[in-house]
């Protein structure tokens, strides 16, 4: 592979709250290439939009990034190595778009004003060119009647159209990177595909690298190319698409697996992972995931690190590819 | 919004009806406005004349009609105090009061955004405790004591200002200060915790991770939002200065304003006085709260107006 656009170098992120230290992220590394996207999975509290908002530049106060770094094209981004801040990176390069599109616009801004902002620090056009190109973005996210809809405010918009709007700010600058935390938990099923649908097309039309933050297996198997699953902080298992769903290698990957319904296996019952994920507080020395394992042994005790798993498939664990048909047999 | 307005003020319109009606109630029902106006001295005679001069003698109902015809002409006949008529004397007045309270809330409203503001970036930082303890100290300080502590201070030891009364800028100082702490006090902790509030929106986060710096995020997101709420408390603050504030910094400070006006026109039973300086407060109350309205509807264009 190419030099990568990103990389993420075992990242620290602690946030200091009044009851204690929590580890929000511990030690994550990850890279992500030219035009890739990149599913990033996990269950509610993981870190997943931590080590996004870590990225981003959004991480303030209580929170701190605790350790590693994290570079853009080889430079400091974040952490270790950073002398200033970095210009013109966040927003321009890297964009966001959250996951309650109600929410992440201005209320009492008009929507083509919100847009404006982005074009006129990024592209320089005022006036009547960055309506223009205002109308334009609109259009290209799907939004009909643009020239009319930049005028209007975002209580006018439905929390779809809204999304779309996000997008458009954030495809403004021409990024060449796009998190997106999960952009469609908040819309309803037939509203989500067509935003699917609409990233990945821009994705395909601008060239751009995404960073797709969901709990939603069926997601990333239509739209990543590679996946990476968080657990407690920590990057569990990493790997092409492909790869994971037919060989996962962490007993949590295949608990995930097999806890999203699937339309081509109708006879496969669907099982959950019994049990909570452990405090960050106190976060346990070995696999974060032994408590709930099926497959845990005494040597899961000890502190577990990324091990090969075939051709560019990474996993912290070597139970093998059948944790949970061990467990239950 | 034309209709809006117009309701808004077929409203105030009722609500000015209601003040004239309570005045009327109270000012002919409660008490004698003979015995109340005319010296203790006065003859039986004097006092039947002085009755049918004011029309005392009609029936209750007449009376009614005859004094709101009289409000609507803004007629509350002559001050017996000032012998001329008595709007007279409140548009003398009104100026005085109303310098009074632009020089005051003025204050209280450039100081308290900036003050909020920095306070809120860091909440728990030195600016912040430093901010909120002096704020819970202005707001603790009853005014009159606050207005006489400054007399001292600047006018008596210092010899800086004028102790009372009006005429130059220097005379201003004092008064407006005094009037300024309580509100400035209100406005800045209303700023901080709406600051604070704001700035951990998602809406902030979206514009940080648009790359906008804290300045322009400032200024154009969040401090513009949180002028519908800053509107509202100012707009009661404009109410209860000019109704309750006024009064007490006016008579301390020897400020020939309304207030002032109004303690003496009761000192001196000088009836037709009080109730026109009283409708005119409570007009301009009612205006007050319309504008607001408006004002508030054009900044934040999801307030329904129905
Ligand atoms: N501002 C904060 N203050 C304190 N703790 C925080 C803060 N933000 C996140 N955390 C903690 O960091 C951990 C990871 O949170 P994060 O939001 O990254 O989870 P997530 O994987 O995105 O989950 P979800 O799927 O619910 O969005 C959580 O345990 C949370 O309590
Ligand atoms: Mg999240």
């Amino acid at each position: 592979m190419n030099d990568p656009l990103l990389e993420i170098d075992d990242l620290r992120v602690d946030f200091d709250t009044r009851a204690g230290l929590v580890q929000a992220v511990r030690g994550v590394s990850l890279t992500l290439g030219r035009g890739e996207t990149l599913g990033l999975v996990g269950e509610s509290g993981s870190g997943k939009s931590v080590t996004a908002q870590a990225v981003m530049g959004l991480i303030d106060v209580p929170g701190r990034i605790a350790g590693g770094a994290v570079r853009w094209n080889g430079m400091p981004l974040v952490g270790e190595g950073v002398r200033r801040r970095p210009r013109r990176i966040w927003g321009r390069e890297i964009t966001m778009i959250f996951q309650n599109p109600m929410t992440s616009l201005n209320p009492l801004m008009t929507v083509g004003a919100q847009l404006g902002e982005v074009i006129h620090l990024y592209l320089g056009l005022r006036g009547a060119a960055a309506r223009t190109r205002a109308a334009e973005l609109l259009d290209a996210v799907g939004i009909s009647g643009a020239s009319r809809r930049l005028d209007q405010y975002p209580h006018e918009f439905s929390g779809g159209m809204r999304q779309r709007v996000m997008i458009a700010m954030a495809i403004a600058s021409e990024p060449r990177l796009l998190i997106a935390d999960e952009p469609t938990t908040a819309l309803d099923v037939t509203i989500q595909a067509q935003i699917l649908e609409l990233l990945a097309g821009l994705q395909e039309k601008l060239g751009l690298s995404i960073i797709l933050i969901t709990h939603d297996l069926g997601i990333v198997a239509g739209l990543c190319h590679r996946v990476a699953v968080m657990y407690a902080g920590q990057i569990v298992e990493t790997g092409t698409v492909d790869d994971i769903f037919a060989r996962p290698g962490h007993p949590y990957t295949q608990g995930l697996i097999r806890s999203t319904p699937r339309l081509d296996a109708v006879e496969d019952r669907l099982v959950s992972i019994d049990g909570t994920p452990p405090g960050l507080r106190t976060p346990p020395e070995g696999c974060a995931f032994r408590p709930r394992c099926p497959a845990a042994q005494a040597a899961c005790h000890a502190p577990q690190r990324l091990a090969s798993h075939g051709a560019g498939h990474v996993a912290c664990c070597r139970a093998g590819v059948d944790a949970w048909d061990v467990g239950a047999a | 919004m034309t209709d809006f307005i117009l309701r808004r003020l077929f409203q105030g319109f009722l609500v000015v009806f209601g003040v004239t009606t309570v005045v009327f109630v109270i000012t002919r029902l409660a008490g004698d406005p003979v015995s109340l106006m005319l010296p203790l001295s006065a003859s039986d005679e004097q006092r039947a004349a002085f009755a049918a001069q004011i029309g005392l003698d009609q029936p209750i109902w007449v009376q009614f009609l005859r004094f709101a015809g009289d409000v609507a002409l803004l007629d509350f006949g002559d001050s017996l105090w000032q012998r001329r008529p008595a709007m007279e004397v409140v548009f003398e007045r009104l100026p005085n009061t109303a310098l009074l309270i632009a020089a005051g809330l003025g204050t209280a409203v450039v100081l308290s955004i900036p003050l909020g503001a920095i306070a809120a970036l860091r909440p728990g930082g030195l600016a912040d405790r430093l901010t909120t303890s002096i704020s819970l100290l202005g707001l603790a300080m009853p005014q009159f004591w606050l207005g006489l502590m400054a007399i001292m201070i600047f006018s008596v030891t210092l010899k800086w200002l004028p102790t009372s009364g009006i005429g130059t800028p220097a005379h201003l100082v004092l008064p407006a200060l005094t009037l300024a702490m309580t509100p400035l006090a209100r406005f800045t902790m209303m700023v901080r915790a709406a600051m604070i509030d704001e700035m951990n929106t998602q809406y902030v986060k979206t514009a940080r991770a648009k790359g906008l710096g804290l300045g322009r995020i400032l200024r154009v997101h969040t401090l513009r939002n949180i002028m519908v709420p800053f509107l509202s408390i100012s707009g009661w603050e404009l109410i209860t200065t000019l109704s309750g504030y006024t009064v007490v910094v006016e008579t301390v400070f020897g400020w020939p304003g309304l207030g002032l006006t109004a303690v003496q026109a009761i000192q001196r039973g000088d009836l037709f006085l009080v109730q026109a300086i009283v409708f005119s407060i409570a007009l301009m109350i009612v205006c007050i709260g319309i504008l607001m309205d408006v004002l508030s509807k054009m900044i934040d264009p999801r307030i329904e107006l129905n």
